[in-house]
């Protein structure tokens, strides 16, 4: 008997005739088969579909040639951890074990980070909330409060009075960089003054030791200068509290904010080809810090608390194919198995999206939708995708940050977590939800129970 | 005149999109024709109704290559199959939004044996629509006051600020003139989603347009040079007919425009003189114009000059041309089969 | 289902429908079952046929069916009954 040929269900596809499209559509029929040499079928059989994978070799490779694209042109540099970016305790433990401190924003990832056995002294306390017990707690362990309002500033002087002790804190700086907005909703601006002011009382009360300065001027920034000029303020506001007040100061924090290489919803361009290299970042910041006037024995510590850049690339998040459906005008659509609620930067990304088994050349333009039923559930308006079968899996590619924090129970379950070592090894960190886990919290009254 | 070389030269040109907002690729080959009469042209198509593709005369044979939006890696793969089989020795991109992806791979394209005339990624990005501003006044030049927006609501400011009539321009491409906020939210809206944002907001400089080509060495020096004042506009914004002008303030301004950037390769100037005769800039292009070939016709062979700088020949700078020189652009229905649109549509390629 | 008689189809797969102007690309099953379509073979005998010759279920194909007819139905290639 002769082999019978490979079949794919037939389609036609019309020739186009109409107005140019500038954008194109992106061409994802190449498949990827593995993570890291694990085979994507075998992770799905294992552990389920859809499936968050991280590759640890990736997260470390980012880590060292960030901090390398840092220390080879600046003395001394510290990167903080972004906890809100991904703070499973495997991920954050993996930095830690690189020599990452923690950065958080609230008093839950405060506590994760004491956890995860970070120092105290090494934790960089952020935010616009922090309660009474979450000051008190970080006062305790001698972390770094970067305050970012009066109230929390007042809040923290009278804290000093009723403990006796003499927390070390940084003040948050906002800017206008050249880029717009401006975050000034964050901390004390630099132009008007408000800054200044905050950074005077500190010094004025006696009761605090201002040891650094913070600004975050934004987030997937595309602009290296715009660093560039917040180095330049904040060497500034630095060099003022020196020889002014007498007090000089330890670090400057620069914040976060560098891109990955993910596309934007609305970008002509793809990432990969226009976002600035962490090389092209360092460059500016260290430049204009080693240029701003401090001697070379006084420069401060760099302080970078990158999330992104650092572990988008590193997640993937695969998925499995539910059922082909055409739409009323023709187009074709494809349903998945993860939705808007589990893949959140959908919102904000057009993700690169690849079957993860061979398939034929012939694409077709496919518009790709997750489970929910919910019409807001799309995930690529407009992806070229060869024909799939129900049960064939997709790879979402760069979804590392963000996701695996934002990611909400909506409909479906938040889905497991799979790390990938750098011994191709996969360990489970994170186990999908279960109905039981999801209404451990619920209290149903004695009334109600029993309902037929 | 031509060089001299045993084999042909094999030059590859993009732009063929010779519609109503003409691409520079059909003047570009004109002119390249005129220098090299044995030239064997490869299209280069993002489309598969560019005209070009479809005009045996000025195109030898045409590939489909894949959209700046599919990436650099994408096009760099595409340009290698196409090598294997074609061997060019130069190409020369003539699409705005393509050049970021070719200078990227421009050192890969050299490995390949084809040569590239490219301004660098950093003289792109700082003569680019947003940045114009800022360009103008790190070199002195007299520019409309821009704003580059990313949201309606900064529309508002930008207003304020600049006042209506507003000019609202795509990243890339597309202009309008806007005379309220209304016209202007709608401009911002339909821009945005053909080229992506930020949104560039100019002040309206009413005077007479003129366009001056140019070609720069990359050293500062300027090869070429030859103003063009527009005799009637489309209602695109484009020349429709245009003559050759003599004005030292124009050459000028070319030469201290090249002498600043160092600029290597082609670019036009769009330039708006006001009744009291200052000269701004408009808008800097990084490529040839879509008029180009009137250069060649007053005297001046740009494409022709750019093609000899790729392979490494001296060219002197050309002084002289011909003042009065008119284009006057014609629209013609070319007749193709079915079969040969098919053809390329599938195959992505056209011609023996 | 019957394609329009006046329906261009080619050996690369192209397909060109002079009632409309439009010109259609197809995958290489949909292109052999087009010339199944042009040579008169009746539905069932296509279906017999392609059973024969690709790895597929006649479930799988049964769906994949509806499927095809619809996407010519969309694209104006059949003949009305």
């Amino acid at each position: 008997m002769t082999q019978k040929l490979k079949y794919e269900r037939p389609f036609i596809k019309k020739m186009n005739t109409g107005l140019m499209n500038k954008f194109g559509t992106q061409n994802e029929a190449t498949a990827v088969i593995d993570i890291d040499g694990v085979a994507i079928k075998g992770l799905v059989t294992e552990y389920s579909s859809p499936l968050f994978v991280l590759s640890e070799k990736q997260i470390r490779r980012n880590y060292r040639a960030a901090l390398r694209a840092f220390n080879t042109r600046y003395p001394k540099v510290q990167f903080a951890w972004s906890y809100k970016t991904n703070y499973l305790n495997a991920v954050c433990n993996i930095f830690h074990q690189e020599g990452s401190w923690a950065e958080v924003v609230s008093g839950f990832e405060y506590r994760k980070a004491l956890n995860n056995g970070v120092a105290g002294e090494h934790i960089i306390f952020n935010g616009p909330q922090k309660t009474t017990e979450d000051l008190l707690l970080a006062i305790q362990n001698n972390s770094l409060i970067h305050i970012d309002h009066f109230d929390e500033l007042y809040a923290l002087i009278s804290l000093c009075e009723e403990t006796g002790k003499k927390p070390r804190v940084a003040v948050r700086v906002n800017m206008d960089t050249g880029v717009y907005p401006i975050w000034d909703r964050f901390g004390f601006n630099y132009e008007n003054g408000e800054a200044w002011s905050a950074i005077s009382k500190i010094v004025a009360s006696g009761k605090m030791l201002l040891v650094g300065l913070h600004c975050h001027i934004g987030t997937f920034m595309l602009s290296t200068a715009a660093y560039g000029v917040a180095a330049a303020k904040m060497s500034e506001l630095a060099i003022r509290c020196k020889t002014t007040l007498k007090n000089p100061i330890e670090y400057l924090d620069l914040g976060g904010g560098f891109p990955s290489t993910n596309t934007l919803k609305g970008a002509y361009l793809p990432g990969v080809d226009t976002v600035p290299s962490v090389d092209d970042f360092a460059e500016v910041i260290t430049t204009t810090l080693l240029e701003a006037g401090f001697k070379h024995e006084e420069l401060p510590l760099l302080i970078l608390e990158n999330g992104r850049v650092l572990i988008d690339d590193a997640g993937y998040l695969l998925g499995s194919v539910i059922a082909n459906k055409r739409l009323s005008d023709g187009r074709r659509s494809v349903i998945v198995d993860f939705g808007v609620n589990t893949l959140f930067t959908s919102l904000w990304y057009d993700h690169k999206i690849s079957p993860a088994q061979e398939a034929s050349q012939h694409t077709d333009n496919v518009v790709l939708y997750g489970p929910l039923c919910m019409n807001i559930d799309m995930l690529r308006e407009s992806v070229n995708l060869p024909a799939l079968e129900p049960g064939d899996h997709l790879v979402v590619h760069k979804v590392g940050a963000y996701n695996i924090t934002q990611w909400m129970q909506f409909i479906t379950m938040r889905p497991a977590v799979v790390l990938i070592d750098e011994q191709r090894q996969p360990h489970l960190i994170r186990k999908a939800e279960t109905l039981e886990y999801l209404e451990m919290p619920e209290v149903l009254p004695e009334y109600l129970k029993g309902v037929k | 005149m031509a060089s001299v070389t045993d084999t042909p030269l094999v030059i590859g040109v993009t732009g063929l999109n010779a519609i109503e907002n003409p691409g520079p690729g059909l003047s570009v080959i004109r002119s390249l024709r005129e220098g090299f009469p044995n030239v064997r042209i490869i299209g280069l198509a993002y489309e598969s109704l560019e005209p070009g593709i479809y005009l045996h005369n000025l195109v030898d044979k045409t590939y489909l290559i894949p959209y700046p939006s599919a990436g650099s890696d994408a096009l760099l793969q595409r340009l290698q199959h196409i090598q294997a089989i074609e061997g060019m020795d130069i190409i020369i991109p003539n699409f705005d939004a393509e050049l970021q992806n070719f200078i990227k791979i421009s050192p890969e394209l050299q490995k390949a044996g084809i040569r590239t005339v490219l301004p660098t990624h950093k003289q792109l990005e700082a003569c680019s629509k947003p940045n114009l501003a800022a360009f103008g006044k790190q070199y002195g030049f007299s520019v409309p006051k821009t704003v580059s927006i990313s949201t309606v609501d900064e529309l508002q400011v930008a207003a304020d600020e600049l006042n209506y009539p507003l000019v609202v321009k795509g990243k890339f491409y597309e202009a309008e003139v806007t005379y309220t906020a209304y016209q202007a939210q709608n401009a911002f809206y339909r821009l945005s989603a053909k080229w992506g944002t930020p949104i560039i907001v100019q002040q309206f400089v009413k005077g007479t347009e003129i366009n001056v080509a140019g070609l720069g060495d990359g050293k500062g020096n300027t090869l070429s040079i030859i103003p063009m004042r527009k005799l009637y506009i489309t209602d695109k914004g484009k020349a429709w007919a245009g003559i050759t002008i003599a004005d030292d303030k124009l050459l000028d301004i070319a030469q201290q425009f090249t002498a600043a950037t160092k600029w290597h390769g082609g670019f036009e100037l769009e330039l708006m003189q006001d009744k009291a005769g200052e000269l701004f800039i408009m808008e800097i292009n990084p490529r040839f114009p879509a008029w180009i070939y009137l250069t060649a016709a007053a005297g001046q062979n740009q494409p022709v000059a750019l093609a000899k700088m790729a392979l490494g020949e001296q060219v002197e700078p050309l002084t002289d041309y011909q003042v009065g020189k008119m284009f006057i652009r014609y629209a013609l229905d070319h007749i193709a089969d079915v079969s040969e649109f098919q053809h390329f549509s599938a195959f992505g390629e056209l011609g023996p | 289902m019957k394609l329009k008689t006046n329906i261009a189809t080619s050996d690369n797969g192209f397909i060109f429908n002079p009632a409309t102007g439009d010109s259609y690309t197809s995958n290489p099953i949909a292109a052999a079952i087009l010339t199944m379509m042009k040579a008169g073979k009746t539905d069932a005998d296509i279906k017999l046929q392609l059973l024969d010759i690709y790895e597929v279920e006649s479930k799988a194909l049964e769906r994949d069916w509806e499927d095809w007819i619809l996407q010519l139905k969309d694209a104006n290639l059949l003949e009305a009954r």
